[in-house]
């Protein structure tokens, strides 16, 4: 096999698309919520958390455009590229099945970025271990929020545990996912840019475990796990909310306020 | 988990450390830590506290409207209930 020399540049503005995507994706899919969540309280809550999410995104992508300078803005990644050039998780993309979906799927991914950004935050690269580190304020509190409601939504009525083991079951095939690394990881944790998220996958399950356990939810077995979403290859879902996303900025090219 | 099942929360924000928790409104949630969580969000987005408390608004005893009169009226006529005969030292400031 040919070893090929990857450019660092290249590989961080790779590595950069995936966290931004991953927080763009999931912050506007949170913003479906806006107006429809069951209480105006947490309707409040899940808004401040896409927020916070596109915050991040706007972080990263921003970031991913100095890195190589390529004309483009961090708002041309957002709004003009297409659904393959999309390097989030395809966990992040999964549908507002409902409400318990949202929160199972947050909190997996809660569960994984509070512990992969603080080590992402003594990153050599200062501004990605900037961007991380104010990050890890916010998730900490995500994370506060989806494990009640997992705890809450577990241990309530039948119905509410029935529909929270549904969105378990059938969002545990995108976990294997969160903790993919291939060689633009390699170059980069060689120079002490990127870590490697296995490291910290022991702690994930730990968490995830003993909360699902605490919740007297049941972690399905057997589960084909399904990948793809960091070389572009994308479910159905992301297609549609891309569409949606995406249609103002590509019908008015260029508008302003 | 019905909306209507969901007490209702008086929340106090202090919005410095060493000053006092004033009444900012209510909020619905579950139980206290959740009633925290929301009031976080609907009382905080701006930073706005340092601290917050949850009370459960049945917790709370109040004057009704009818002692009015009988609670606050009688000290409408003590006027040596105030300060106000005292000098203020000239070098006092924001008495």
């Amino acid at each position: 096999m040919q070893k090929t020399i990857i450019n660092i540049d290249e590989a961080l503005y790779e590595y950069l698309l995936r966290l931004g995507d991953d927080n763009l994706i999931l912050g506007h899919r949170l913003s479906e919520w806006c107006g429809h969540a069951p209480a105006l309280e947490e309707d409040i809550a899940l808004a401040n958390i896409a927020l916070d999410c596109i915050g991040q995104a706007n972080a990263f992508l921003t970031l991913a455009v100095q890195t190589i300078n390529n004309g483009r803005t961090e708002d041309d990644l957002a709004f003009f590229r297409n659904e393959t050039e999309f390097k989030n998780l395809l966990l992040v993309e999964q549908p507002d099945t409902d409400f318990g979906y949202t929160i199972v799927r947050q909190f997996f991914y809660d569960v994984f970025v509070l512990h992969f950004y603080q080590e992402l935050s003594k990153s050599r690269n200062e501004q990605l271990a900037g961007i991380s580190a104010k990050a890890v304020k916010e998730i900490t509190y995500h994370l506060r929020h989806s494990r009640q409601w997992i705890l809450r939504l577990g241990g309530g009525t039948e119905e509410s545990s029935t529909r929270i083991q549904n969105a378990v079951n059938d969002l545990w095939c995108f976990t294997d996912e969160i903790f993919f690394k291939n060689e633009i990881d390699d170059r980069l944790i060689e120079e002490g840019i990127a870590f490697d998220p296995r490291l910290i996958k022991h702690k994930w399950e730990e968490l995830v475990e003993q909360t699902l356990s605490e919740a007297e939810l049941k972690i399905p077995e057997n589960v084909f796990m399904k990948s793809g979403g960091r070389y572009g290859r994308h479910t159905e879902s992301l297609g549609h909310l891309l569409a949606e996303m995406q249609i103002v900025a590509r019908s008015y090219p260029g508008a302003k306020w | 988990m019905k909306n209507e099942e969901w007490k209702i929360w008086e929340v106090f924000v202090q919005s410095k450390s060493g000053e006092p928790h004033v009444h900012a409104g209510n909020v619905h949630a579950p139980d206290a830590e959740l009633a925290l969580q929301n009031a976080r969000d609907v009382y905080s987005r701006r930073n706005e506290a340092v601290s917050i408390w949850v009370v459960p608004a049945d917790q709370i005893t109040a004057t009704s409207p009818s002692d009015a009169g009988p609670f606050f009226d009688p000290a409408n006529d003590k006027a040596y209930r105030h300060p106000q005969f005292y000098n203020v030292p000239k070098g006092v400031r924001g008495f």
